[in-house]
């Protein structure tokens, strides 16, 4: 029986941000290795970490997770694998298994799947990140140096490493980073806890340090914020642990690997 | 020169009679049978479709047809509706506009697929064309609705204005607004892409009063179910609707309300929108289903039993859009109810659930096979499917023009044999003799497009993933499909030799996509070298493909046939192999 596993050289992952595969839900899956049921050919489900597969359009995408988020609304909050509840004759509860969409996944206002718009002062055209692709500020901020401030000319030495503080968040570049939120205000990056900054941010927009003034946190207590003094072993690699500034009430909504 | 003459007709004459030609091959072929048609025809064109904007510049377009009224324009690759393409690829519709407002001052429509639209384009189109009537942008991005304010405010005579799929930045729900109050013309409006933003409802409902052809009305999901009475009673005379939110507490009056407006239109003949269903609201649709031709509920997360009632009152149904949450008996139900089908397409309701969240297998899709002889196109998502069931519906259903299947685990092999999908796609190519659309998936060896490359001799597009052993799957559809337009491949195992091989091939081609395949950036580049009516990109965002050596894999490939050179637009991950490019670069 062939599976997915037997092709590794064909199957594409995201691993576009100097580091291994993070993808939160796609990572679980092939940890959690399912054992193979009953005749099943095709084992281990590796769809949910390929890019743009299955190739449904960005459009439905969206349709399809703001359903999932307005029934959780309608539910209250709820954690992974709910099941069907028949409410009145309203809509039926969707059952995700616990998978990428209602749970794990970024959603911006928009409803995009973990993809946010990101602008730069002084670069007319504007670019999109997968949120979903990251587990912590060091990694966002390296993939968007990566995007924006690395010239793609620059070759091999200027590859950094995570072991390296970004420059963007520690306050030290010419340019910060800032992002709208939910109700419209601009607030530096990483103010908050990373699930709740995912849950509420709209767009980035890596601003002039000169123009970040008033913004939330002055810049020099952003430095000795505790959440930027992490080093690699912390949060982007055990993304199930909570980083220790993460609020103790928030339910922990990652299923254990 | 007498005896010509006595066999030709007077230019006006001829220019009367190709006012009648209107299909553009039509137009082609008329313009090649002599320099004095040539020159005739293209006076008179009033129509264009360029189904590449890199393939011409606009100042070629305008310099051959000086007096188009009509202009429709397609950008980014398909595969950009996956995430495959990069944001800031290009597809930019500025500079055609800017150059479009000083030669066609009477340039009424404007048709964009894939581009990006800036509010500067918008208003670029309101200030420079005074007839402008229609306006429709299939899943375009980069505009917001003060750019549409734009439109609205500017466009005297509009007729239509369409978003469809767009991703539009909503900054105010009164665009709307900026329709002046003597605009009566409008007949074709969708505004479902602004979500659940709300526009101003009541500029919309003065809108739909004053406008007394519209035929075509698509809301958005912001519009609740209480309102659609309200707008239906203002225009009977709809023939398609789209609704917006589709659900609120069961209230009779609400129902009745509902259910009167909707009988009230004689016409309706198309649906669509029903996001967030309550079933308890579809019997008021009931009036107006025998009438129904077309339906789209692949938004909405109807189960089965409400889904099978709602479409045993649609014995008319062509067309039907749906979510898998149909099931296979819901596809029975439809199977013998609706023997007029001809488009049906089933959307995943769980697309990244590891197991089966409804009962849906290809089963469904048989039964729709044996009781719908008139089916022609297919969009199907599943779990599971078999050689078997493949061959019975190719042999059900000859006529298939679109047969484009999806199932969901890459390279899932036949469930009960456990052999590849190869015979199964073979016999939809061998019996579907006018199939012009494939989009394969599950378990697949190069013998499936041996099948392709022998049999898809009308195949125009053709879309391929995890799916083939070696170059050789790549040369038989290359060398095979002789109407073969467009190629999109990703997640193959295809390098240089097929491709290098098969290099006129891609002169008679709009477009080929690779990504994730085995094509060297040496290949790239001789392609674009040898081969200048190619535009050659490589796409890479990590890094440039020089910086690693010449047979090191590509990321992504993207060659189009164009007459306009290199395009200037390139962002920094997009690297073109033209020769003189490079140098610069």
């Amino acid at each position: 029986i062939l599976t997915a596993k037997d092709f590794p050289s064909v199957v594409s992952h995201r691993t576009k941000n100097g580091g291994p595969s993070v993808s939160v839900s796609g990572t679980k899956r092939a940890a959690e290795s399912v054992s193979h049921e009953g005749g099943s050919p095709t084992g281990v489900s590796g769809s949910s970490q390929v890019v743009g597969w299955p190739p449904i359009r960005a459009y439905r995408m969206n349709s399809l997770v703001n359903q999932a988020k307005s029934q959780r609304a309608d539910e209250g909050d709820s954690g992974i694998g709910e099941k069907d509840k028949p409410k009145d004759g309203l809509k039926k509860k969707l059952n995700y298994n616990g998978n990428k969409i209602s749970s794990t996944t970024t959603v911006n206002e928009k409803g995009h799947l973990g993809f946010v718009k990101v602008n730069m002062d002084g670069i007319p055209i504007g670019r999109k990140v997968d949120l979903n692709a990251h587990s912590c500020y060091q990694s966002l901020a390296q993939a968007l140096e990566d995007m924006f401030l690395r010239s793609t000319n620059s070759v091999g030495a200027e590859k950094e490493q995570l072991t390296k503080a970004s420059k963007l968040l520690d306050g030290s570049s010419e340019f910060v980073l800032t992002y709208e939120d939910k109700e419209g205000d601009w607030m530096l990056v990483g103010d908050v806890p990373w699930r709740m900054f995912v849950s509420s941010v709209r767009r980035l927009r890596i601003m002039r340090t000169s123009e970040a003034n008033g913004l939330g946190i002055h810049k020099k207590s952003m430095a000795n914020h505790s959440c930027f003094s992490f080093s690699v072993s912390e949060s982007c690699y055990s993304f199930v642990a909570a980083p220790r500034f993460h609020d103790s009430n928030e339910r922990q909504r990652s299923k254990p690997i | 020169m007498q005896k010509e003459m006595a066999y030709s007709f007077p230019d006006e004459v001829l220019k009367h009679v190709f006012t009648f030609i209107q299909s553009d091959e039509d137009r082609n072929a008329v313009s090649l049978v002599c320099k004095s048609w040539y020159e005739i025809e293209r006076w008179c064109r009033r129509k264009v479709f360029i189904g590449n904007c890199y393939a011409v510049s606009p100042r070629m377009v305008i310099r051959r047809f000086p007096e188009v009224r009509s202009i429709e324009l397609k950008g980014k690759p398909h595969f950009a509706d996956f995430n495959l393409v990069p944001d800031g690829w290009g597809g930019y519709v500025l500079q055609w506009i800017a150059e479009m407002a000083g030669a066609y001052p009477w340039l009424g429509e404007i048709r964009l697929k894939r581009m990006v639209v800036t509010d500067e384009s918008l208003e670029l189109i309101a200030k420079s064309f005074k007839n402008f009537k229609v306006l429709v942008l299939f899943s375009c991005e980069g505009f917001s609705t003060d750019g549409l304010a734009a439109i609205a405010a500017s466009c005297k005579n509009l007729r239509e204005l369409d978003l469809r799929e767009s991703e539009v930045d909503d900054l105010s729900g009164h665009w709307l607004a900026h329709f002046p109050e003597t605009c009566t013309s409008l007949v074709s409006l969708n505004i479902s892409c602004l979500g659940s933003d709300e526009v101003s409802f009541s500029a919309l409902e003065r809108l739909v009063d004053r406008c007394p052809n519209l035929r075509s009305l698509q809301l958005n999901r912001g519009v609740t179910l209480d309102k659609i009475a309200n707008i239906l009673r203002r225009a009977p005379q709809l023939v398609d609707f789209g609704t917006g939110n589709y659900a609120a507490e069961l209230q009779p009056d609400v129902f009745s309300n509902l259910a009167g407006a909707f009988s009230s239109c004689k016409e309706l003949k198309s649906l669509s929108g029903f996001w967030d269903v309550v079933p308890a609201y579809l019997p008021a649709l009931y009036s107006i289903c025998p009438r129904l031709t077309s339906l789209n509920l692949s938004y909405a997360t109807i189960q089965s039993p409400d889904l099978i009632k709602l479409v045993s009152h649609c014995p008319r149904l062509q067309r039907l859009l749906v979510l898998d949450y149909v099931e296979d008996s819901g596809l029975e139900e439809l199977a013998s109810s609706c023997k007029d089908l001809q488009e049906l397409r089933v959307f995943p309701s769980d697309p990244f659930g590891a197991e089966p969240n409804v009962s849906l297998t290809e089963q469904g899709l048989v039964a729709v096979s044996l009781g719908c002889p008139k089916l022609q196109s297919v969009l199907y998502f599943c779990r599971r499917m078999s050689n078997a069931a493949l061959v019975t519906i190719a042999q059900n259903c000859p006529n298939l023009t679109c047969f484009r299947l999806c199932i969901i685990e890459p390279k899932t092999a036949d469930y009960l044999t456990l052999e590849p999908l190869d015979a199964g796609f073979g016999a939809i190519v061998e019996h579907c003799k006018d199939l012009r659309r494939l989009s394969l998936s599950g378990l697949l060896t190069d013998h499936v497009f041996e099948y392709i490359g022998t049999y898809g001799k009308k195949l125009e597009m053709l879309s391929v993933a995890f799916a083939g052993d070696s170059d050789l799957g790549l040369h038989h559809v290359l060398s095979g499909c002789e109407s073969l337009r467009k190629l999109e491949i990703r997640d193959c195992p295809f390098g240089d030799k097929a491709l290098l091989a098969n290099a006129a091939k891609l002169e008679t081609m709009r477009s080929l996509w690779m990504s994730s395949c085995a094509v060297s950036f040496g290949a790239c580049k001789l392609l674009g070298q040898k081969m200048p009516k190619l535009n050659v990109e490589v796409i890479d965002e990590t890094e440039p493909p020089d910086s690693r050596p010449e047979s090191y894999p590509v990321d992504k490939l993207y060659i189009y046939r164009s007459v306009a050179g290199p395009r200037f637009d390139m962002p920094p991950f997009v690297w073109s192999m033209d020769e003189a490019v490079k140098i610069l670069h």
